[in-house]
C-alpha cells in the first residue's frame, strides 16, 4: 500500500492559512500544511528567532540550517513582514484579506497594541477564522505569566504522573515539546471546527486556545481519579501513575534494549503460547516455574481480579509474568516484541523515534518520506503526513527559506 | 436534534455513527460531541457494552459498582447518545446499515479487520452511502506487517519513540505515566475526521482515513531530535539519553525540575536566556550567582551539573510556593509540579477557563469532567450531559432518526437485535 500515500493533494487543499511564526503555533501550522492547506508563515526580517534553535544541519549554525525550523515548518510557504512598521502591518493586512484562517501565538496584548488583532481585522471580514494560541488563554487571570514547554507540562499536570518508582528522583518532563504540541493540536481542532461550521453557513470566529488547559485535560487517570474519588496518583517507572502501586512492566531484553510487557498473561491461551514460545527457543527446561504455566493451561487461565487467598492461582499468575521477563532476557528486544504480538500478547519495544521511522512496518505503509532540499542538493528522511488519508494523501515538503515566497505571494 | 442548543452549535449539522471506544476512540467523538455534533455511540448489548473495557471500570464515585458506574467512561463519553445493536444478527446489521445511510461519518478503533469481518468494510460503507467518511483508528493502521498487532496507550508510546525520549540521564526510560497517546489518538482522529469533512464539503467525496496511533505518535515524537538522527546521523540511543528535563532545542540552563522542602514537592524552572538568568540570580540572591561563568548560556551549559546542584540547594531550602513566587516576580518561567488537587481545585487559570464542567449522569449523578481547552467566540462548546446508559437512546435514535415504529422497536428487542 505504500503507493497509496502519494498522488492527490491533502484534504485541506484550497484552504489558506496565514500564520505568524511562533513557538506555540508552529506545529499547528505544520499539521495544517501537511494536510494540504496553503500555509503562509510570516516572519520578521532576518527570520524568526526559532531559526536560532539547534540542532543544525552538519552542526553548522545558521538560520537556514535549524532543524527546529525544518521540523516545525514543513510544507509551508514563507514571507517576511515586520509588524513593528506600518509597511509591515500593511503587508500583513493584505495577506489576511486572502486568508480563511489566521493562526498566531503572540503574547496576549501585542497585536491589539499594533492595531492588527482579530477585533481590528475581522470587522471587515466576518467570515475570517482567527486562532490564538497562548500559554493560559487571551484573557486569563494568569495570561501574563511567562511559560515554556517545561512549565506547561509541570504546571498542567503531565510531569506529576511521569518519572520513577524512586521518588527521590524528580518527576519527568516527557520529551519532544509535548506541551507546545498539544496546544497546537487543539489550535488545529479549533480551526477545522470553525471551518466546518462556516461551510454550513455560520460566521467566522475567534478561537482562544490555552496550552495550560490543553495539558490539563490530557492527563487521563490523574484527573479522573481526583474528580471521582479525590485520590492522587503516584508516579511509577515506565507505567501508569496509579493510586496503588502496580507491578513493573518495563524490562531489559537480552540485547540490552527495553521492552514493555503490557497486560500480564492470564488466559489458558496465554500460558499455552508461553510454553510453546519457550519450546521453540529450547529454553523451557531452564524456566523453573514452567510447571505453573502448565497448571494455568489446565485451570483454563486465572482471573487476576480474584486471586485473594488462591495461592495456586497467584503462583500461576506470577509465573506468567516471570515467563515474559525470562523470555525477554534470552532474546533481543525486537524478537520479543514481534514474538509476543504473534502470540496475541500486547507487548511493545521501546524504539527511539529514528528506529521507529526506519522500521519495516512504517516503511511499508509509506510513512517515512524523503524530503528534497533543493538548496542543499540533498534529501533527508522525515515523518510523513501524520494520518493516512486514503483518498487525499497529500505530501510533505521542506520548510521555507526566509522570505522565499515574498515575490509570488505579494506580486502575484 | 434534541435540544435547541445543538442547532446553534459549531458542529450541530454533523451526525457520527460511532463504534469507537476506550479513550483513543471515545476521546475523538467526545470533542466533536462537546462542539455539538450528534454522536450516536453504538454498543454491543450481548457484552453489555464491554467491547469498551473502560465501561464499568474504575475509578468509581462511591461504593457502587456496575456497567453504568465507571468514572472514566462517563468522562470520555459526555454529550453522546447511546444505542445498542447486536451485529451478530442480520436485523442488527440492517439497523446499522440504516444508521450509516443517514450519517456523515463512521468512526471505530477496533483491531484492524474487525469491522470488515462484521460486513462493514469501507467498500461496503461506501455502497450504503457514497460520500461516507470512514475513520478507522488502530495501533498500527490497517496495512503493513504489524496491522494485526494489538496495542493500548503504553504500547503505542513505546513503539513510536515517546517512551525512549522521556527520562533522566543515567536512568532507564521513564516514559509517560499515563496513556498520553490515547488522548492524542483521539485528537488526531477528530482532526482527521474534520479535515475529511472539509474535503467532502468542497468535492462531494468521502474517503477512508486509515489512522495509525503509532504514526500519530511518531508525528509527535518526530521533532528536531529525530531530524538530528536522519540528517546528522546522531542517534538518540546514546550515552546520557534520554535527558528530557534539560533543554537542548532550544538550549536553556538552568532548566529542570528541582526538589523543594516539602514531601515530594518540586519546582520547574526554565531560564530561557541571559536576561532570565539575571532574574534567577536576583531571585536567589546568593553570592555564588555573581560568578561570571553563569552570565552566559555557554558558561551555564558548560557547567550544567554544578549549576543544577547549586539551584537545587536553594530550592531544597524553601517551600515550592516561596521559590516559585520569587522567580515569577523576576519574570522567570517557574511553577511547582502541580498535583491533581493543585490544578483542579486551586488554580485560578483553570477555574476562570471553566475547565471542569459538571455533567449529569442518570446513575452516577452530577460529577465534574474534563472540559475543552479552547473557546470559540460564536459557537463555544458545552458539556452538561454525562455518558449515555447502555441503550439509553434506542427509542430516540431508532424511532426518531430512523423512523422505526414502537412495535418494530419492541420486535427488535424481543429478537435480541438491540
Amino acid at each position: 500500500m505504500s503507493d497509496a500515500r502519494t498522488g492527490r493533494p491533502g484534504p485541506l487543499a484550497g484552504i489558506r492559512v496565514v500564520e505568524l511564526a511562533s513557538e506555540l503555533g508552529a506545529y499547528a501550522g505544520k499539521l495544517l500544511a501537511d494536510m494540504g492547506a496553503d500555509v503562509i508563515v510570516v516572519e520578521p526580517p532576518g527570520g524568526h528567532p526559532t531559526r536560532a534553535y539547534g540542532p543544525f544541519v552538519d552542526d553548522r549554525p545558521g538560520p537556514e540550517r535549524s532543524l527546529w525550523w525544518w521540523a516545525y515548518n514543513t510544507s509551508k510557504r514563507g514571507v517576511v513582514a515586520d509588524l513593528d512598521t506600518p509597511e509591515g502591518r500593511d503587508r500583513f493586512r493584505r495577506l489576511v484579506a486572502s486568508a480563511d484562517i489566521v493562526l498566531e501565538g503572540e503574547p496576549p496584548d501585542r497585536l491589539a497594541g499594533l492595531g492588527v488583532d482579530h477585533t481590528d481585522l475581522r470587522a471587515q471580514r466576518p467570515e475570517l477564522i482567527w486562532v490564538s494560541v497562548t500559554p493560559f488563554g487571551r484573557t486569563n487571570p494568569r495570561a501574563s505569566e511567562p511559560a515554556t514547554d517545561l512549565t506547561i507540562l509541570a504546571g498542567g499536570g503531565a510531569a506529576w504522573s511521569c518519572g520513577y518508582d524512586d521518588h527521590s528522583l524528580p518527576p519527568v518532563r516527557g520529551g519532544g515539546n509535548q506541551g507546545l504540541q498539544t496546544a497546537s493540536v487543539f489550535a488545529v481542532l479549533g480551526a477545522l471546527t470553525a471551518l466546518v461550521h462556516r461551510d454550513a453557513g455560520g460566521p467566522g470566529q475567534h478561537i482562544d486556545v490555552s496550552a495550560h488547559a490543553a495539558t490539563n485535560v490530557s492527563t487521563e487517570i490523574a484527573t479522573v481519579s481526583w474528580l471521582l474519588s479525590g485520590d492522587t496518583v503516584q508516579r511509577q517507572t515506565g507505567r501508569h501513575a496509579m493510586t496503588q502501586p502496580t507491578m513493573e512492566v518495563q524490562v531489559q531484553a537480552g540485547d540490552g534494549r527495553w521492552v514493555t510487557t503490557g497486560f500480564a498473561p492470564h488466559s489458558a491461551d496465554d500460558y499455552r503460547n508461553l510454553l510453546e514460545w519457550m519450546d521453540s527457543l529450547g529454553i523451557r527446561d531452564e524456566f523453573p516455574e514452567a510447571f505453573f504455566l502448565e497448571l494455568g493451561v489446565e485451570r483454563g487461565g486465572v482471573d487476576p481480579r480474584s486471586l485473594d487467598g488462591d495461592a495456586e492461582g497467584m503462583a500461576i499468575f506470577g509465573a506468567g509474568r516471570d515467563a515474559l521477563v525470562f523470555i525477554a532476557s534470552r532474546i533481543g528486544a525486537y524478537d520479543f516484541f514481534v514474538g509476543s504480538q504473534q502470540r496475541d500478547m500486547q507487548c511493545g519495544i521501546v524504539f527511539t523515534p529514528e528506529e521507529a521511522l526506519a522500521d519495516v512496518h512504517f516503511r511499508e505503509r509509506g510513512f517515512p518520506v524523503e524530503v528534497h532540499h533543493d538548496d542543499l542538493g540533498r534529501s533527508f528522511t522525515y515523518p510523513g503526513v501524520p494520518v493516512a488519508f486514503r483518498g487525499t494523501p497529500g505530501q510533505v515538503t521542506r520548510a521555507p527559506r526566509i522570505g522565499e515566497h515574498d515575490d509570488e505571494v505579494f506580486h502575484a | 436534534m434534541s435540544t435547541a442548543s445543538k442547532a446553534t452549535s459549531a458542529l450541530g449539522h454533523l451526525r457520527i455513527c460511532d463504534l469507537s471506544g476506550q479513550l483513543a476512540g471515545a476521546g475523538s467523538t467526545r470533542f466533536l460531541a462537546a462542539l455539538g455534533a450528534e454522536v450516536i455511540r453504538v454498543e454491543d448489548p450481548v457484552l453489555q457494552g464491554r467491547w469498551d473495557i473502560v465501561r464499568g471500570s474504575m475509578p468509581y464515585r462511591d461504593e457502587r459498582r456496575g456497567i453504568e458506574l465507571g468514572g472514566a467512561f462517563n468522562n470520555h463519553n459526555v454529550e453522546k447518545l447511546g444505542v445498542t445493536i447486536n451485529l451478530r444478527t442480520e436485523r442488527g446489521r440492517e439497523l446499522l446499515r440504516r444508521l450509516v445511510a443517514v450519517s456523515d461519518a463512521v468512526t471505530e478503533n477496533f483491531a484492524a479487520g474487525v469491522l470488515a469481518r462484521l460486513g462493514f468494510s469501507y467498500e461496503e460503507l461506501k455502497a450504503i452511502k457514497p460520500d461516507i467518511i470512514y475513520v478507522s483508528n488502530s495501533g498500527f493502521g490497517h496495512t503493513g506487517p504489524y496491522a494485526g498487532f494489538k496495542t493500548f496507550g503504553p504500547i503505542v508510546q513505546a513503539c513510536c519513540g515517546l517512551t525512549a525520549t522521556s527520562g533522566l540521564a543515567g536512568q532507564p526510560p521513564a516514559g509517560w505515566g499515563y496513556s498520553y497517546m490515547d488522548h492524542h489518538g483521539g485528537y488526531f482522529m477528530a482532526m482527521a475526521l474534520l479535515a475529511a469533512v472539509v474535503h467532502r464539503n468542497r468535492t462531494g467525496e468521502g474517503q477512508w482515513v486509515d489512522m495509525s496511533c503509532t504514526e500519530a505518535g511518531l508525528a509527535l515524537a518526530g521533532g528536531p531530535e529525530l531530524l538530528d538522527a536522519t540528517v546528522n546521523g546522531r542517534t538518540q540511543r546514546r550515552e546520557g539519553f534520554p535527558d528530557s528535563n534539560h533543554s537542548r532545542s532550544p538550549a536553556m540552563a538552568p532548566h529542570g525540575i528541582y526538589p523543594s522542602a516539602g514531601d515530594d514537592d518540586w519546582v520547574a524552572i526554565a531560564c530561557r536566556d541571559d536576561r532570565d538568568w539575571t532574574g534567577v540570580a536576583a531571585a536567589i540572591g546568593e553570592p555564588w550567582t555573581g560568578d561570571d561563568r553563569w552570565a552566559t548560556l555557554e558558561g551555564r551549559l558548560a557547567a550544567e551539573p554544578e549549576l543544577d546542584e547549586l539551584v537545587a540547594r536553594w530550592t531544597r531550602a524553601r517551600s515550592r510556593e516561596d521559590a516559585v513566587e520569587r522567580l515569577k516576580a523576576h519574570g522567570v518561567p517557574a511553577t511547582w509540579v502541580a498535583r491533581p488537587e493543585d490544578r483542579i481545585e486551586h488554580d485560578p487559570a483553570t477555574a476562570a477557563w471553566g475547565l471542569w464542567p459538571t455533567a449529569h449522569h442518570p446513575e452516577i449523578g452530577d460529577v465534574r469532567v474534563d472540559g475543552v481547552p479552547l473557546h470559540l467566540s460564536a459557537t463555544d462548546w458545552s458539556i452538561r450531559r454525562g455518558a449515555p446508559l447502555l441503550g439509553e437512546h434506542n427509542e430516540q435514535v431508532f424511532c426518531g432518526v430512523l423512523g422505526l415504529s414502537r412495535e418494530e422497536l419492541d420486535e427488535l428487542a424481543a429478537e435480541g437485535a438491540i
